[in-house]
């Protein structure tokens, strides 16, 4: 295997009570490479990349059998330590959710919560992760006003800084431009491709034209099983199964 | 264009708005009323004399002195030293309500919670007075238990249950993704709560404390009876006399007429003027709470 696997699921099945959302799920993702997660409405696309950062495990009643390493290191090994997980592992959501803070206050939650008090340190850190998310350029003469007041795609924008902010080696994102123009859009695109050299991304999308712009490898879920794992432009230009064939051309979904 | 009324429409209408008003006039009347009545003493004193004057011996045979500080100063120690002993705990049983607690034991705190509301306060009163009273004595050697600081045990108790179930409120009503944010990043529950959710709530915090701030202020009954009633300046363990019991005390037999006992409804007036700030700020409170 030429690339290096950062994240491995070997028969990962999930369960929300008794209901099963994930079945025998394998797959290795590469490192530093983007990775997109295709799929109709209530295929576990979410569940998957929650069961990542164990996220689910805020869902009561939730039970997950098989493997899943993040660098060999298995995730939901008792004993984990769940934050130090989740540092290395950020996610970005659906929603843009700053806090009700500063702009500065919410680059620096994760640094600030995680130790780091020093204010030059912090400084730097909020910086870098501004410019890293493209958005230094528009805030940087209002880091100590509300990150309310603005909009919908520089605060996911902001997101984004905020998870980059506690150096994270991989970065989940769950739909992170569904809510946003298509301008923001395309930058976001834009800043998924320049982060992707430092940092390993999957991200979920409904938008195909999405994952084929950005997107190096793409799993295609159907029923929370894993059908197809490809290449981008191999899995939209030649599908290897039926099921994803008429999924991208549209007959289902 | 004119739109037919059914009557019966018009008669629950009508109804509705006789009742509105009625509460407005009750409102109004009792204004008219203190303003009046509490007037001529301030007068006579002269406003300065009676809201600065250290000494209060309203029934001294040849120099009498109405100055009311020491009972201002004593509301407003007792009041504050509520706040400061129980919206902290109120504020935690409702972070622990809100957040943390597995939904059967919320729901049994729940209920509790609001059986302490509903509780009458010369109950809170007689408890203070047999347990908390003869408790502080022993523990801090004292001459006598009841104090200030006995008076403000029995207030933060009684505005617990305000302060739970408003900040509770508030607390629920953080949006879930700020928490969510919070804990993809790596914090852990109590950081999440602490210093993300509990920040976010604060608006409705602050009404707690404002709506805490007024029970304890209005409270006569229950500290009347483990406050020792005497108008000292105000010392935690001394014996004192809040706006609230100055007037109940001597109402009984302040001569009708008397300047004592105009005296006495111009305490009212001076109740019901922080009891107005106090609701204003409220009403500012609960605003900025709703706006987020
Ligand atoms: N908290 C939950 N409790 C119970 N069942 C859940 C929960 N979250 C998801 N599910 C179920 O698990 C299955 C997979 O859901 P999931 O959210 O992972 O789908 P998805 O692929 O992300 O869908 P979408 O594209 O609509 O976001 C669905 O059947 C869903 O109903
Ligand atoms: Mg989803």
């Amino acid at each position: 295997m030429a690339e290096q696997a950062i994240l491995s699921a070997r028969d990962l099945d999930f369960f929300y009570g008794a209901a099963q959302a994930l079945r025998h799920i394998t797959l290795d993702i590469p490192a530093g490479r983007v990775t997109a997660l295709i799929g109709p409405s209530g295929c576990g696309k979410s569940t998957f990349l929650r069961t990542i950062n164990r996220m689910n495990d805020l869902v009561p009643g939730t039970r997950m059998a098989g493997s899943l390493t993040f660098q060999g290191q298995e995730i939901y090994a008792p004993g984990l330590d769940v934050t130090a997980l989740r540092r290395r592992v950020g996610m970005v959501f659906q929603k843009p959710n700053p806090f009700p803070m500063s702009i500065y206050d919410n680059v620096a939650y994760g640094p600030r919560t995680h130790g780091e008090r020093r204010r030059a340190r912090l400084d730097e850190l909020v910086e870098t992760s501004l410019r890293a998310a493209a958005i230094w350029e528009e805030v940087r003469d209002r880091l100590k006003k509300s990150a309310l007041g603005l909009s919908g795609g520089q605060q996911q924008r902001l997101c984004i800084a905020r998870a980059l902010a506690v150096e994270p080696e991989v970065l989940l994102m769950d739909e992170a431009t569904s809510a946003l123009d298509p301008i923001s859009t395309a930058r976001i695109e834009d800043l998924i491709g320049s982060l992707k050299e430092r940092y390993t991304i999957v991200m979920v999308t409904h938008n195909m034209q999405q994952a084929l712009r950005v997107s190096d490898r793409t799993a295609f879920f159907l029923s929370g099983e894993l059908v197809e794992f490809s290449p981008t432009e191999r899995l939209f230009s030649m599908p290897r199964d039926q099921r994803t064939e008429d999924y991208i051309t549209g007959r289902f979904g | 264009m004119k739109r037919r009324i059914k009557p019966a429409e018009f008669a629950m209408q009508t109804l509705f708005l006789v009742c509105g008003l009625t509460a407005i006039a009750f409102v109004l009347l009792i204004t008219v009323y203190l303003i009046l009545a509490g007037l001529p003493a301030i007068r006579e004193i002269g406003l300065t004399d009676f809201l600065l004057g250290r000494t209060w011996a309203s029934t001294h045979a040849t120099d009498p002195r109405f100055g009311i500080l020491p009972m201002i100063l004593t509301s407003v120690y007792g009041a504050a030293g509520a706040i400061v002993l129980g919206v902290p705990v109120g504020f935690f049983t409702a972070l622990f309500l809100a957040k943390a607690a597995p939904p059967r034991l919320a729901g049994l705190i729940r209920p509790a919670v609001n059986l302490l509301a509903g509780i009458p306060s010369v109950v809170y009163g007689l408890v203070g007075m047999c347990v908390l009273v003869p408790a502080l004595r022993a523990w801090l050697d004292l001459p006598a238990g009841d104090t200030l600081l006995a008076a403000m045990i029995v207030l933060a108790v009684m505005i617990l249950p305000s302060v739970i179930s408003v900040s509770d409120a508030a607390l629920a009503a953080v949006p879930r993704e700020y928490e969510e944010a919070s804990l993809a990043l790596g914090a852990t529950p109590v950081e999440t709560y602490l210093r993300v959710t509990a920040p976010a709530a604060r608006g409705g915090v602050a009404a707690a404390v404002a709506l805490g701030v007024g029970r304890a202020i209005g409270e006569a009954m229950a500290i009347l009876m483990v406050a020792g009633n005497v108008a000292n300046m105000p010392s935690l363990l001394s014996s004192v006399r809040f706006l609230t019991t100055g007037i109940a005390i001597e109402m009984n037999y302040a001569a009708p007429g008397s300047l004592q006992r105009q005296a006495l409804f111009s305490i009212g007036l001076v109740l019901f003027f922080f009891i107005m700030v106090i609701n204003i700020l409220l009403n500012l409170a609960l605003k900025r709470g709703r706006e987020g």
